[in-house]
């Protein structure tokens, strides 16, 4: 389904929309405003399902956040060390699931040393299987594990941990999350602790997440640098550490698709492989979704304002 | 006895901390506390489960309502913690080939392993999408234009609602480069990097206050309600 189509419709069912509210404005109001929910429900599935199903995609046009995020991992050469902390776990692996994708795509592509670990839930360590699986092993099966990415996996603790490897890793992390011992990991043998890293890259869904990076890594050592990824609740409240202590970030499924954008038009093929377009894919639903929601409110507030006016009458 | 070993070890490790932000000397206790806080966030799994257990078993004992929904509850965790904790399925690691449970326990094709990709992941993912169902019936049922404030609201919403979309930017795309700021998209990122971030800073020097007062006030032992007891000293 292409651009022209999905204005095309909208434009036909919300003029059809219109006609039917001023024709027949008394049994739209009386419809309304006794409107089921569940019609509400079915509207915003049709929203979601049909540009999933049709393959709705649009244009994406990069803002500032995401190319201070892609500029940041530009700035860094080939074995440098980039800690992945993967904050997030399946339930809103739909929201940040493309942005891990893209990252860990971006640093292969870099040839990064790749560091992962998660401090934000029992879970997290099968997203980081998930980006080791989908990516590093699908795509780049000559980078070896334990010499060029390794999974630290999870531990608990919250910002506690953040606390403990900023000065001394080896107290918390004796082994990787098969447990293999960090002794026997060549990339681990000269890292005391996670100052030595040249970005930290944070995909993060809540507590313990982006927030305790901020509080307990990149202010007390401003060389840290920070970059991350969050979902589209969280965003708002992380604006206040930009630039100083959080360099760039990625704002939900609009900031993955305008990252992605950025990697691909770099380092990508002339046919990307679709997992690495699934933040432009999941924009689609999002447009639809968002165009609903705008009507609903229009539509709401037209029935608030009849109601109002019948009541003087 | 059993209220002030916690009072003291609470206003030690506060103090602890505390100084090892400020004081170079003090960083190495810092250390320590902060290690031991993780190794107690270790066992809170064990009383978080016991605690689940306890209510939920109440729950079915007492055939409270709902106390279905507790026995799937307790059959789901308890098969999990067993199939997790007992690698069940999970074959030796090849550096132990000789140890049974050397293996790791998510290992792709296991028990555990299917129970998170086809139960864990797909119901936590639909709870989360549910999001979008109840949005769209507030959207209908609250946002109400019944004051300037609200109206302010409002407007704020469309913007970003549409500046997060390829509609703002195809909305606005005819305005000429003079006027770019005019630009719904542009207007989105305006609205979050100055206003937003000014309120957001706002509340959170509030909130960092709120924290610091609070903090003194537990680890003087002045605010005691987390030792399980609602009463607090002034």
């Amino acid at each position: 389904m292409n651009v022209a189509w999905a204005w095309t419709i909208l434009v036909v069912v919300v003029g059809a929309s219109l006609v039917v509210l001023v024709t027949r404005r008394e049994q739209t109001y009386r419809a309304l405003k006794d409107l089921d929910r569940r019609w509400i429900f079915l509207l915003m599935l049709l929203a979601v399902a049909i540009p999933i199903l049709g393959e709705l995609t649009f244009p994406e046009k990069p803002t500032g956040l995401a190319k201070a995020v892609f500029d940041e991992i530009e700035k860094l050469e080939p074995g440098d060390k980039v800690l992945m902390a993967w904050d997030y776990d399946p339930a809103s692996e739909g929201e940040l699931g493309p942005m891990a994708t893209a990252f860990t795509y971006h640093c292969c592509k870099k040839g990064l040393k790749m560091y992962y670990m998660t401090i934000f839930s029992p879970v997290g360590p099968q997203m980081i299987e998930d980006a080791i699986e989908h990516v590093i092993k699908a795509d780049f099966p000559h980078l070896e594990y334990g010499v060029d990415y390794v999974n630290l996996g999870y531990k608990s603790g919250y910002e506690g941990v953040i606390k403990v490897i900023v000065s001394n890793i080896r107290e918390l992390y004796t082994t990787d999350h098969y447990g293999k011992s960090v002794q026997d990991i060549p990339m681990m043998r000269d890292v005391r602790n996670i100052q030595q890293m040249d970005l930290i890259i944070n995909v993060s869904a809540g507590y313990a997440g982006l927030k305790e990076w901020v509080l307990f890594a990149a202010t007390p050592y401003p060389d840290l640098t920070l970059v991350a990824g969050v979902t589209g609740v969280m965003a708002p409240q992380q604006y206040p550490y930009i630039p100083e202590q959080l360099r760039g970030l990625l704002g939900a499924i609009k900031g993955a698709a305008e990252y992605e954008k950025l990697v691909l038009d770099k380092y990508g093929d002339e046919d990307p492989d679709p997992k690495y377009l699934k933040g432009k894919q999941r924009m689609g639903p999002q447009l639809i979704a968002h165009m609903l929601i705008i009507v609903l409110i229009i539509v709401a507030n037209f029935v608030y304002f009849a109601g109002k006016r019948r009541e003087r009458a | 006895m059993k209220r002030l070993i916690p009072l003291w070890i609470t206003a030690i490790a506060g103090i602890v901390l505390i100084a090892s932000y400020f004081v170079p000397y003090a960083q190495g206790l810092g250390e320590l506390t902060s290690i031991w806080f993780d190794i107690l966030a270790g066992f809170a799994f064990i009383l978080g489960g016991g605690n689940l257990l306890k209510v939920h078993l109440k729950k079915v004992s007492d055939k409270a309502a709902g106390w279905g929904y507790s026995v799937i509850l307790l059959a789901s965790f308890l098969i999990t913690l067993f199939v997790g904790l007992g690698k069940i399925g999970v074959h030796p690691s090849p550096d132990y080939p000789d140890n049974s449970w050397s293996g790791v326990y998510n290992e792709v094709g296991s028990p555990f392993w299917w129970l998170y990709e086809y139960a864990f992941k797909p119901l936590t993912a639909t709870m989360f999408a549910m999001l979008a169902f109840y949005i769209a019936s507030a959207s209908f049922r609250a946002f109400r234009a019944k004051n300037v404030e609200a109206v302010l609201l409002l407007g704020t919403a469309f913007i970003i609602l549409l500046g997060r979309t390829f509609a703002g930017v195809w909305l606005t795309s005819w305005l000429p480069e003079s006027l770019s700021g005019l630009k719904i998209e542009n207007l989105s990122v305006y609205i979050m990097q100055v206003f937003n971030t000014a309120g957001s800073r706002a509340i959170i020097i509030g909130i960092a206050l709120g924290i610091a007062s609070t903090s003194l006030k537990v680890i003087l032992g002045v605010d005691r309600s987390y030792l399980g007891s609602a009463r607090s000293e002034p």
